[in-house]
């Protein structure tokens, strides 16, 4: 029974986080329709949600093109890179008490494990390509992510600090025994939803695919469900943020009793998947420097001091 | 700025050249434009022109060439197969200057003057181009426009104006690849090289499909890293040869083809053309079409800078404000819409007026709009122009000097960036400018930000510009009573045989306008945009020349790029704000 439970939950999450990713590439564009005065897609079923369908049988229908000139085995190794990273992230989710995949003593760590492997995704596609645009789009990524991995590392070590645990489940447990986690690491809270927007590279983090820049940056050459790939590993990316965010500052699946568990995790990470949505709309890109030093001089110390204060309040208080 | 009287000074100035140079021979040609006009000889030509910069004369305004072997009303001028002219700019004095020196047919070469005034060296090129005068120590000499593998020089006269007068075209694989090949960037050509004693260099094609680069358009990059350590602009691929189009097109047939030359202006582009042609023929516009032009003109100034500020922050990565400036823009169309009928090429201006008059309930829509404006402006400010990630991106960027600015020929907003007060509207006032009361911004870094922060005020200004003409729109007739206004008000012919015929004249075959020469210059939406008009006494322009803003504009890009990153050439592409048809024509 327990065995078939954990079956249970691996294929619940595996459709759960696919259909989320296939359904935000619509409710993305919806929202930003609305928010832009535009209708965005609305003809295909009610309210355009078939335009989801539509492109899924269009990635798939494409001509899948590998270009001559590319190195073909990392070429197509590159985009299942992010997609598996992505998803083994999700193991250690905890959507409600006891609906995990896994709970793992050292279950922060494995996600940022996972997170950093996606770097290579977008570093080996845009090497493979042998196209200069993806070539200095793979340079700008390798870059940009190695640096926000750190503070994105750091900035969740008060909260290990404070739980004592590096468990997503012992983290979410405490704050049912205290308070939300947002309240006392309000800056690495900060600083981790700012580097998980690097690391999901959305806008005003798009630096790597910069379509202004660099046409489409890593993936200018990938074309159907290659392309589609590095897409769904994006969306997937986003909702693992936004999840993680969720568990570790906001108290998980804690809420109010009148709705089940699982539905307050469910409406948190949804809240934080419409705010990057929504972010995407209202800010510029910096430049690539800015970002970097942004990154470098503003916050590492912030996050330096993050780190001392708690150890601080940690040991004397 | 005063205006002098431009006859006085053209006697003034040829005056002063035969004091500095005795032995050149020197002839003053009249022209219809008042603007002073001499011939000068190719033995004195540099040290001419050198004189005409340390007198003041900032800006070479043009540079172009006309082939004289078909023109019949010559009366006395110089003998010559093709003439190139100089058309020189005195911001401090308000003044223009036109030189002309002619050559044979045999042996058409003038020495060149890129060392002189920076931006000759484009519009050289485009002269070779086109009429296959060579300009001797000119440094890159390639074909500008036309593709590298053309053959002949499209604006002689010999040359064929329709594709059906030339062999039919094939494109086979053959022909393709050599296309293809002609295409590909030598970095040698240029004077670069590939790599120096650490660095091997990246070629970059930036487009001529690229994003940001508004059009087709092609800036090779030579990169270290992302740093761009050089740049060459590569033009042409919009190309549809407008000059030659106006060469057989009549006088009145021509004004569509003027729409489609900064598609983005729309009216703003008849303005030029057929003012000069109504100067040729001695056409006073009644008020109420100047009123009207200017209204027209001033919403396609806005319709065009919101496209400008939409992209700019676009270029910059900022997703949303091009849709809801694009939808102000939609507001605007519907007003231009059921005035003219059309929406971005309405070729709505006529010789001697505007095709129609105004319809009813017009106020009540442009009042509307003038309305709804500026709280919108007000939204934009904050969320565009106080952004600090733009103003980053932004600031600092780009930058040129007033001097620069001045060399390389670039006018309008980016020239009233650097400081430079000076606006065709208020300083040489055409077309009944000179009635309204406006500001000039004028903003003092020429860096991307100041750029765009112009053509921001700009809208504010035009719209008090239109809601004067809203105020004070004068009753009376839409178009001149005038035997070459085309089409001559169509009421009157079934009263006065007079109209009658010359109703049916106009429509059938085209006006005639009397022999000469005229060059009207506006203040258009990305800069001064010049009609060049040369009429032999036909129904079509003997040589039209079209001096667009946006040419010399792009021209100065490796310029102001050198030492930055790709981002910042993308946002100076975007401040710069042009469109490539009124690049390549």
């Amino acid at each position: 029974m327990e065995e078939l439970f954990i079956y249970v939950v691996i294929f619940g999450t595996l459709f759960g986080v696919f259909g989320g990713a296939a359904i935000l590439v619509w409710f993305e564009r919806r929202l930003l329709g609305i928010w832009q005065d535009r209708l965005g897609p609305n003809r295909v079923g009610p309210f355009g949600i078939g335009l989801a369908l539509a492109d899924i049988i269009k990635l798939f229908a494409k001509e899948d093109w590998i270009p001559p000139f590319a190195d073909r085995f990392v070429f197509v190794f590159a985009p299942t890179a992010i997609v598996m990273a992505m998803l083994l992230g999700f193991a250690v989710v905890p959507y409600a008490p006891g609906i995990h995949i896994a709970n793992l003593n050292i279950g922060l760590l494995f996600f940022l494990g996972m997170t950093s492997l996606a770097v290579y995704s977008v570093l080996l596609g845009g090497l493979a390509s042998n196209n200069k645009y993806a070539l200095l789009g793979g340079l700008r990524s390798a870059a940009q992510m190695v640096s926000y991995e750190v503070f994105m590392g750091l900035s969740l070590m008060g909260v290990v600090m404070l739980t004592g645990s590096f468990s997503l489940v012992d983290i979410v447990h405490w704050q049912a025994d205290n308070y939300w986690f947002v309240i006392p690491q309000f800056i690495g809270f900060v600083v981790f939803v700012i580097a998980g927007i690097a690391e999901s590279h959305r806008l005003p983090f798009d630096l790597p695919e910069a379509e202004h820049e660099l046409v489409a940056g890593f993936h200018t050459e990938y074309s159907g469900m290659k392309f589609g790939m590095f897409m769904v590993g994006e969306y997937l990316g986003l909702i693992l943020i936004s999840c993680m965010i969720v568990t570790i500052f906001f108290g998980g699946w804690l809420g109010p009793a009148f709705l089940p568990p699982f539905i307050w995790f469910f409406i948190k990470s949804f809240a934080f998947i419409c705010f990057f949505i929504l972010l995407r709309a209202a800010i510029p890109r910096p430049r690539y420097d800015q970002l970097m030093s942004f990154g470098w001089k503003f916050m590492l110390p912030l996050t330096l001091i993050n780190l001392l204060a708690t150890g601080a309040i940690v040991l004397w208080i | 700025m005063s205006v002098v009287a431009e006859q006085v000074v053209s006697d003034e100035f040829a005056l002063k050249l035969d004091q500095q140079f005795p032995g050149a021979s020197l002839y003053v040609q009249r022209t219809i434009d008042e603007i002073a006009t001499i011939w000068i000889e190719r033995s004195h030509l540099r040290e001419i022109i050198r004189f005409t910069k340390n007198s003041g004369f900032e800006m070479l305004f043009d540079l172009c060439g006309v082939d004289e072997r078909m023109r019949e009303h010559r009366d006395g001028l110089p003998a010559a197969d093709f003439t190139i002219v100089y058309h020189f700019l005195s911001f401090r004095q308000g003044t223009e200057l036109r030189l002309k020196v002619g050559v044979s047919g045999e042996d058409a070469n003038v020495p060149s003057i890129h060392d002189i005034y920076p931006n000759a060296n484009w519009y050289e090129r485009e002269a070779w181009d086109m009429f296959g005068v060579t300009f001797t120590n000119h440094p890159n000499l390639f074909r500008i426009l036309l593709p590298p593998t053309w053959e002949g020089h499209a604006l002689r006269k010999d040359h064929p104006a329709r594709a059906t007068e030339m062999e039919p075209f094939r494109m086979d694989f053959e022909r393709q690849d050599k296309e293809q090949e002609a295409l590909r960037f030598k970095p040698e050509e240029w004077g670069m090289t590939r790599r120096d004693k650490n660095t091997e260099f990246m070629f970059l094609n930036l487009g001529p499909n690229h994003p940001s680069v508004h059009g087709v358009f092609r800036i090779v990059l030579q990169l270290d890293g992302e740093v761009i350590v050089d740049a060459v602009p590569e033009i042409g691929y919009h190309h549809r040869g407008a000059e030659k189009m106006g060469e057989r097109q009549t006088w009145h047939t021509y004004i569509p083809y003027t729409d489609r030359i900064d598609y983005l202006g729309g009216v703003m582009n008849n303005l030029p053309y057929v003012m000069s042609v109504e100067k040729m023929a001695g056409i006073e516009v009644p008020d109420r079409a100047k009123v009207i032009r200017i209204m027209m003109a001033e919403l396609f100034r806005i319709s065009s800078h919101l496209v400008f500020y939409g992209t700019f922050a676009q270029d910059v990565g900022q997703m949303s404000p091009v849709f809801y400036m694009f939808s102000d823009r939609e507001r605007l169309l519907r007003i231009v819409e059921a005035i003219t009928g059309g929406r971005m090429h309405p070729a709505w201006f006529r010789i001697g007026g505007v095709a129609q008059d105004l319809p009813d309930g017009w106020d009540v829509m442009v009042r509307d709009f003038l309305d709804w404006m500026p709280k919108r402006l007000k939204q934009y400010e904050s969320m565009v122009m106080k952004n600090s990630i733009l103003r980053q991106r932004s600031h600092g960027i780009g930058v040129y000097t007033k001097e620069e600015a001045l060399d390389w020929g670039v006018t309008g907003p980016g020239l009233r960036a650097t400081g430079m007060d000076f606006d065709w509207r208020r300083d040489k006032p055409y077309g009944g400018y000179d009635q309204f009361d406006f500001e000039v911004p004028v903003y003092q870094n020429g860096d991307s930000f100041d750029r765009a922060r112009v053509r921001v005020d700009e809208i504010t200004q035009s719209l008090r510009i239109i809601e004067q003409c809203l105020n004070n729109m004068p009753a009376g007739p839409y178009k001149a009573i005038h035997p070459q206004t085309t089409p001559p008000p169509k009421e009157r012919t079934m009263f006065d045989i007079e109209t009658l015929i010359h109703h049916f004249l106009n429509v059938s075959w085209g006006p005639v306008i009397p022999a000469g020469e005229c060059s009207v210059t506006i203040e258009a939406t990305k800069g001064a945009n010049m009609y060049y008009l040369t009429s032999d006494g036909g129904g079509s322009s003997y040589r039209t020349r079209i001096r667009t803003p946006s040419f010399p504009h792009l021209q100065q890009i490796p310029l102001i790029s050198k030492g930055l990153l790709i981002p910042d050439l993308i946002a100076i592409l975007a401040s710069i704000d042009f469109v490539m048809a009124d690049v390549d024509r």
